[in-house]
C-alpha cells in the first residue's frame, strides 16, 4: 500500500473511531447537566398501559 | 447567584421514554447506521478523490451533521412531540413540514422493507451459494424475475413476496410493543450484534489475497478532486442522508427522552458512531473488492457494480462464491443488512406511527397497525413484483434525494426564519447538556440551509430536463413526480383536520423566562446568557 493512502487511512481512523471513543469518554464522566434549572419532572408510564393521555 | 425564574407550570405530562441515556443513543445509532452506511459510504468515498474525500467528509460531519443533529434533537426534545405536532408547536403554521416528514418516511417505508426482504432471502441463500454460478443473472431473473424496465406488472414474485410479508410482521410487532419494550430492546440487541458481525466480516475480509489494493483504491488521494465543488456537495449529501436527518426520525426519537436529558453529549456519539460505522463498512467492502479483483485478474476499477444494492446482491455474492468459507462469510454479510435495515426501518414507521397516535389519538398499537398494514399491501403491490427494482430506483429519487432536501430546507425556514427559534432552541440545548452548541451553531444551520437550497435546486432541474435512469418520462412522471406531488399533498392536507388529542395545554420546559427570554417570540432580549444562571 502506498504511503499516502496508509496515511490517509491512519489519519481517517484516528479522527474518526478517536472520536467516537473521545465523545463516549467525555459522556461517560459526565453524563448530565448537575446544572439543569428547575422543574422538568416526567410523569414515568407505567409498562402495561402505555397509552399517552389527552393532557399531552 | 441571580434569582431563578419561576418553573414552567406542572404539565402532567405522561409520555413514552427511553428508559434511559444508552438506550437513546443505541436506537439513535441503529436509525443512522442503515443500508447506506454499507452500500454508499465506500462508492461515494471512491469516486469522489478516493482518500481525499475524508477531508470534505469530516468538515461536513463538523459543520452540517452535528448541527442539524442538534437541531432535530432540540426540536423533539423541547417540543416534545411527533414531528407535525413538535414544528406546529415550533410555529403554527408549520405542521405540514412535519407531515412532510412523514409522508418522506411513508415512502421510504414502502420500499426499504423490500431491501430488508431480499437481504432476508440472500442470508438463506447464503448456506448453499445458489448465487454462485452468476450473482448477476440470479439476482435480476431468477430472483427479482425482473421484467421490463419502465413498465408496471402486478405478477407477484413468491421468493420476494414471502420474505417482504415476513418482514412487515416483524416490524408491526416490534412497533406495536411501543418504544420501551418494542424498539429499544430492538437495538439493545441488535446494535452490539450488528458491530460485532461486521467485525468479524471486515478482519475475515483483510486477510484475504487482495485485502491490500482494495484499501490502497478507498484510501489513495486525489487532492485534485478538492477542487471540484461536487465533491464536496456528495460529502454533505453523504453525511446528511447517512446520519438519517431531516425527515422526521430524530425529531421523534428525542422527544421519548425525559425532560431533563443531556442532548449535546449523546448527540456527538451518534454522529460519530455512525460515521464510525462508516468507516469500518467501507475498510471491509473495499478489502473484499480487492479479493475479488486480485481473483478475476484485474483491478478494483475494473470491477463493475461499487455501489447501491448492486454492490450487495451482485458483488458481493461473487466475493462470497470465490472465497474459502463463503458460506458462513454470505450469512453473516445479509445478517448484518437485514439488522442495519430493521433498525433503521423501525424509526422510519415510528415517525409515521407517532404522528397518528396523536392527530387520531390512537393507542401505540392503534398506530402501528394503522401504519403497518396500509404500508404493507401498497409496499407488497409495489416492490413483490416483477418490476419492483425499477419503481423502487425511482420513487428512492424522488423521495430521498429530493423530499429530504426540501423536508430540512423547510424544517430550518419554520424553526429559524419564520418561527425565530434559533437563541430559544440554542438556549435549551445550553440549559439540559454537559455541552453548550454555541453562537456560531446557528450560523452553521442556516449555512447548510444555503447549501441544501443549491442542492435543492440543481436536482430538481436535473430530474426534470434529464429525467432519470433512462426511464419513459410518462413513467416518471407517475411515479417520481407522482411521489413529489403526494409528499406535497400530505404536507398540505393533513394540517386541514382537526387534532383529536389535546395539544392545547403544553408548556416547553425550560421556560422562556428560565432560558432569560421575553415571553413573545420575536421581541429583543439579552444577548447574555449563562444556563448555570450565574449572571
Amino acid at each position: 500500500m502506498s504511503g499516502q493512502a496508509m496515511a490517509l487511512l491512519i489519519v481517517s481512523i484516528v479522527l474518526v473511531w478517536g472520536g467516537l471513543v473521545a465523545s463516549i469518554v467525555v459522556l461517560a464522566r459526565r453524563p448530565e447537566n448537575d446544572h439543569m434549572p428547575a422543574g422538568g419532572e416526567d410523569t414515568r408510564v407505567p409498562d402495561e398501559d402505555d397509552r399517552m393521555p389527552r393532557d399531552l | 447567584m441571580a434569582d431563578q425564574p419561576a418553573a414552567a407550570p406542572h404539565t402532567h405530562e405522561k409520555r413514552e421514554h427511553w428508559s434511559g441515556q444508552t438506550a437513546f443513543i443505541l436506537a439513535a445509532i441503529g436509525s443512522a447506521v442503515g443500508l447506506g452506511n454499507i452500500w454508499r459510504f465506500p462508492g461515494q468515498a471512491y469516486e469522489h478523490g478516493g482518500g481525499a474525500f475524508m477531508i470534505p467528509y469530516l468538515v461536513a460531519l463538523i459543520t452540517a451533521g452535528v448541527p442539524i443533529l442538534f437541531l432535530e434533537n432540540a426540536i423533539g426534545h423541547r417540543f416534545r412531540g411527533s414531528a407535525p405536532l413538535a414544528m406546529k408547536r415550533v410555529h403554527r403554521n408549520a405542521e405540514g413540514v412535519g407531515w412532510l416528514h412523514v409522508a418522506i418516511c411513508f415512502v421510504i417505508g414502502l420500499y426499504y422493507t423490500a431491501i430488508i426482504a431480499w437481504a432476508l432471502s440472500y442470508f438463506f441463500f447464503s448456506f448453499n451459494l445458489s448465487f454462485a454460478d452468476d450473482p448477476a443473472g440470479f439476482f435480476t431473473a431468477d430472483y427479482l424475475e425482473l421484467g421490463e424496465s419502465g413498465t408496471v406488472s402486478l405478477s407477484f414474485v413468491p421468493q420476494v413476496l414471502i420474505p417482504l410479508v415476513a418482514v412487515w410482521a416483524i416490524v408491526i410487532v416490534i412497533l406495536a410493543l411501543g418504544i420501551h419494550r418494542g424498539i429499544e430492546r430492538l437495538n439493545i440487541i441488535g446494535i452490539p450484534v450488528l458491530v460485532a458481525t461486521f467485525l468479524v466480516i471486515v478482519v475475515r475480509a483483510l486477510f484475504l489475497a487482495g485485502a491490500a489494493d482494495g484499501i490502497e483504491a478507498l484510501f489513495t488521494p486525489d487532492f485534485a478532486a478538492l477542487k471540484d465543488p461536487q465533491v464536496w456537495i456528495a460529502a454533505y449529501g453523504q453525511i446528511f442522508f447517512s446520519l438519517s436527518l431531516a425527515y422526521g426520525i430524530m425529531i421523534t426519537y428525542a422527544s421519548y427522552r425525559r425532560r431533563r436529558s443531556n442532548i449535546t453529549g449523546p448527540g456527538l456519539v451518534v454522529a460519530f458512531g455512525n460515521s464510525s460505522f462508516e468507516l469500518l463498512a467501507g475498510i471491509g467492502v473495499f478489502a473484499a473488492l480487492g479479493f475479488l479483483a486480485h481473483e478475476q485478474g484485474t483491478t478494483v476499477a475494473g470491477l463493475d457494480n461499487l455501489a447501491g444494492p448492486f454492490l450487495s446482491f451482485v458483488t458481493f455474492p461473487a466475493v462470497i462464491a470465490e472465497m474459502p468459507g463463503g458460506q458462513l462469510f454470505g450469512a453473516l454479510f445479509f445478517a448484518s443488512l437485514v439488522l442495519a435495515g430493521l433498525t433503521s426501518l423501525v424509526s422510519v414507521l415510528q415517525v409515521i406511527s407517532a404522528a397518528l397516535q396523536e392527530k387520531f389519538d390512537l393507542h401505540p398499537r392503534g398506530g402501528a397497525v394503522a401504519v403497518g398494514v396500509v404500508s404493507a399491501v401498497l409496499s407488497i403491490l409495489g416492490f413483490g413484483t416483477t418490476t419492483g427494482l425499477y419503481l423502487l430506483d425511482t420513487v428512492d429519487q424522488w423521495s430521498n434525494q429530493l423530499g429530504i432536501v426540501a423536508g430540512a430546507i423547510t424544517m430550518i425556514a419554520a424553526a429559524l426564519w419564520f418561527g425565530r427559534r434559533g437563541h430559544e432552541l440554542e438556549r435549551h440545548l445550553a440549559a439540559v447538556s454537559t455541552m453548550r452548541p454555541g453562537k456560531y451553531w446557528i450560523w452553521l444551520v442556516n449555512a447548510v440551509a444555503v447549501l441544501l437550497i443549491y442542492m435543492f435546486a440543481e436536482k430538481t432541474v436535473s430530474l426534470a430536463s434529464e429525467g432519470y435512469g433512462g426511464y419513459p418520462s410518462w413513467y416518471l412522471n407517475v411515479f417520481g413526480w407522482g411521489t413529489a406531488a403526494f409528499l406535497l399533498a400530505v404536507a398540505l392536507l393533513m394540517p386541514l383536520l382537526r387534532w383529536r388529542r389535546d395539544i392545547v395545554h403544553f408548556h416547553a420546559w425550560p421556560s422562556r423566562a428560565q432560558l432569560a427570554l421575553p415571553d413573545e417570540v420575536g421581541e429583543r432580549h439579552s444577548e447574555d446568557y449563562d444556563p448555570k444562571g450565574e449572571s
